[in-house]
């Protein structure tokens, strides 16, 4: 006797970890922070403090913009202010 | 034993996409949480701004509930007796995630039941004092002289009026449970915090740790400054750093000199009126240097 | 198959034991207590294998549950009125989560003003919550239903708890000799399989309790709509199932003397042995009597109860419970299935047992003859309240003088 409604339902609102990748959130940014590679001392205090964790350390702190909300606490926390808060054309 | 940033996992424990506010304590707290305690770890999470961070697009990649309100510290306890009776207790470790109102107000009798029964669990407080989920509510921890929608500042109102030492105070209370760790935190100092819930991941028992999580829309601070508001609440000893193990305190962050708490209150809208309300200020000042001496935080 | 002597509560305490529960989570209220003071001495004396959480409130007890089932769990509680109101909210979120939990209610008024004697009106208050309803008669049914509840409750096209509902004192409180069910024959009849509900599992991690939109909150809604439905059939294999295996029979409605009842006197829960009884005494009168008992109550047995009082002249429900205002609430169920049948019985409303007040035979007789009486007359009455006295209350009124 199958279910009458679906024969795979997912009974109640669940999703597996990581699918709020669907929602770029880089459209919310304003200001945009942009690193002088040559300034950075390999610190990770902007790695560390990003909320969204979109710096990747391992890569030159390369910042993926697709996510990046512009919120602007890296550039405040970088001890050498490598970073800059550009406004977003 | 030191924490050493160098050591933190590069693996992204929280996708990005998340719909939390830029500059959110709370994000950037739960994420640094997340990079000691490891993929097996099962948040629960009370209702609150966080269940809006990962409870709407899934943002985790650990096992993630969000459950009602005031129920974190009982579906703990479900979780933790359920785990054991299968024998799938061990290597997993439960953390409860909860606003200052799922925690100090509508939690805080799940979780002073769940505390006292013993369960093993790690519970992080992130304290935006107030209900930011709502839009900025007080709780029963908002501070003296905050205005918030249901005790705005005006004419004839401080905003919050109940005097700071009746602030409740979460890490006294849990401390007086018995339970082997508690500590307060700030996402200013990340390598202390991140070293106390390590900590608190290893004790045996319940263990809790409360940290201060700057909310900018509510608090009326710059995205930017989420980190340097909470540097300036340890500074002006407004928020304290320190931890009770196994019943000692133990002070985590001695200052020289206390800034003016003005360095503090400034940063935010909610404390604006009091600036010009210099006997205000004296107030708060006067309360929270005497504290800062009685606990011998300074020199 | 072992025989004893034990209270509706011990018969409670006996299923989940059976049932091989994993996690207990309860709160002490009256008249349930003793349900969850047996499982911990179970517990304590090494007959039950489980983890019993004593909270510190009936709101965190459900939580607990719901926390124990999400580990992958088979998890137990019990309550009572005040208690089952106070984990009302929990309630709708354990179905709304789909977690096969089983809960036995031993049905007790809610306050005020405060009593701890039985009616319907705690668990009448979750009939929406998305969870089964059985009413029981008798301590063995108690006991049989907590097993049946978990094979039907964690069936692939149910997944919704189920509530195990005992009139408090008069069954919670009644002992009567009871077969138990071997371990054995539990485990091949209600087999704990791997869940078929999200659970939170490091090996599999998802989020679960997620915040959605109106753009999909109503097909959820309906799931649960489509599978309460379902669990009809459901149970009735279970029912089917349980008789081969076990050799008692369960059904969603038991009839008495219907076949050419004329007045169809219809209850739930202990008073249905007293409805028999007056039956027997009605029908020695001469009158065409016949009683019908609604065991299952959510899923409702829609079909079978136009079935059942397709040729009956008058249907009297009898109520232990109130919507304020209008009436009986199981009533509205009744009505509901046989307002669009042509000819359609006169449908009365009676309300009694409120509280605690004893449903004796000479109730049932009353409400027998004031529907016949109203049939004959032909005048549509509003409810009544069949045990309720206009005086008490002027003693009261004195009192306060």
């Amino acid at each position: 006797m199958p279910h009458p409604w679906l024969k795979e339902r997912p009974l109640t609102p669940c999703l597996r970890g990581g699918f709020s990748t669907v929602n770029q959130t880089g459209s919310w940014r304003v200001i945009r922070p942009v690193l002088d590679i040559s300034k950075c001392r390999d610190c990770s205090m902007c790695w560390l403090y990003c909320p969204e964790g979109v710096i990747d350390r391992e890569n030159n702190y390369s910042i993926d913009y697709d996510y990046c909300k512009g919120c602007g606490v890296c550039a405040v926390e970088c001890p050498v202010d490598a970073i800059e808060m550009v406004k977003e054309e | 034993m030191s924490l050493k940033i160098r050591d933190l996992p590069n693996e992204e424990l929280v996708a990005p996409g998340n719909s939390g506010c830029p500059g959110c304590g709370a994000t950037m707290g739960a994420r640094m949480a997340m990079k000691v305690l490891g993929s097996r770890t099962i948040m629960v999470n009370g209702t609150g701004c966080m269940t809006v961070n990962y409870g709407v697009l899934a943002a985790a990649r650990f096992p993630y509930l969000h459950m009602l309100f005031e129920t974190t510290g009982a579906v703990l306890s479900g979780l933790d007796a359920g785990l054991r009776s299968l024998g799938k207790r061990e290597g997993v470790t439960l953390l409860g995630w909860a606003g200052d109102g799922g925690t100090a107000d509508i939690g805080f009798q799940s979780l002073s039941g769940a505390v006292e029964r013993g369960h093993k669990f790690v519970y992080i407080c992130y304290d935006n004092e107030s209900y930011m989920n709502t839009g900025g509510q007080r709780s029963g921890v908002t501070p003296y002289g905050a205005s918030t929608t249901t005790c705005p500042a005006g004419k004839r109102s401080i905003g919050e009026s109940r005097p700071m030492q009746r602030r409740k105070d979460m890490v006294e209370i849990m401390a007086a449970h018995g339970i082997p760790y508690a500590a307060t935190a700030s996402l200013a100092f990340p390598m202390d915090y991140m070293a106390k819930v390590k900590r608190a991941a290893e004790v045996d028992g319940p263990s809790y740790v409360h940290l201060l999580s700057p909310c900018p829309p509510g608090w009326g601070s710059n995205d930017e400054l989420t980190v340097e508001v909470s540097r300036l609440a340890v500074e002006t000893g407004m928020w304290i750093l320190y931890e009770v193990v196994d019943g000692e305190r133990k002070f985590n962050k001695r200052l020289k000199t206390l800034r003016p708490i003005t360095d503090y209150l400034k940063t935010q809208k909610r404390f604006r009126h009091l600036l010009d309300q210099p006997e205000e200020i004296e107030k708060i000042q006067s309360f929270v240097t005497k504290r800062a001496e009685r606990l011998g935080l300074l020199g | 198959m072992a025989s004893v002597f034990v209270s509706g509560n011990m018969a409670a305490a006996i299923g989940a034991r059976q049932a091989e529960v994993n996690v207990v989570a309860a709160y002490p209220i009256t008249p349930q207590t003793s349900i969850v003071e047996y499982l911990a001495k179970f517990v304590a004396d090494g007959e039950l294998d489980a983890q019993t959480i004593p909270v510190e409130s009936e709101h965190s007890a459900m939580a607990a549950c719901i926390g124990a089932s999400l580990a992958g769990a088979r998890a137990f509680t019990a309550s009572s009125s005040q208690g089952l109101a106070l984990m009302h909210e929990p309630v709708f979120a354990a179905a709304g989560l789909r977690l096969p939990l089983v809960m036995a209610v031993a049905n007790r008024a809610l306050s005020h003003p405060v009593t701890i004697w039985s009616d319907h009106s705690d668990s009448m208050a979750e009939r929406d919550s998305g969870w089964l309803q059985f009413y029981c008669e008798t301590c063995q049914e108690v006991l049989d239903t907590i097993i049946i509840g978990y094979r039907v409750a964690e069936d692939a096209r149910v997944l919704l708890p189920a509530m195990v509902c005992l009139d408090g004192f008069y069954l919670s409180h009644l002992s009567e000799p009871v077969s138990v069910p071997a371990i054995e024959d539990v485990r091949r009849f209600a087999p704990k399989s791997a869940p078929k509900y999200p659970i939170l599992d490091v090996d599999d991690p998802k989020s679960i309790g997620l915040v959605i939109s109106p753009d999909f909150f109503t097909e959820f809604v309906y799931d649960k709509h489509a599978s309460m439905s379902m669990a009809r059939d459901v149970t009735e294999e279970a029912f089917a199932e349980f008789e081969r295996m076990f050799g008692r029979r369960y059904s969603h409605l038991e009839s008495y003397r219907i076949d050419d009842a004329e007045v169809v006197l219809v209850g739930m829960g202990t008073m249905a042995g007293t409805i028999r009884v007056a039956v027997d005494g009605l029908r020695a009168r001469g009158m065409r009597v016949g009683a019908l008992k609604i065991k299952t109550y959510r899923p409702f047995p829609g079909e079978e109860i136009r079935r059942a009082l397709r040729g009956a002249r008058v249907v009297a429900v009898v109520d232990r419970a109130v919507t304020y205002g209008t009436g009986g609430i199981a009533y509205y169920d009744v009505a509901r299935e046989l307002v669009n049948e042509s000819p359609h019985p006169l449908l009365l409303d009676f309300v009694a047992g409120i509280g605690g007040r004893d449903i004796t035979v000479d109730t049932i007789n009353r409400v027998a003859e004031q529907a016949l009486a109203v049939s004959l007359d032909g005048r549509r009455d509003d409810v009544t309240w069949v045990d309720a006295n206009k005086e008490t209350l002027a003693i009261w009124g004195l009192a306060l003088r």
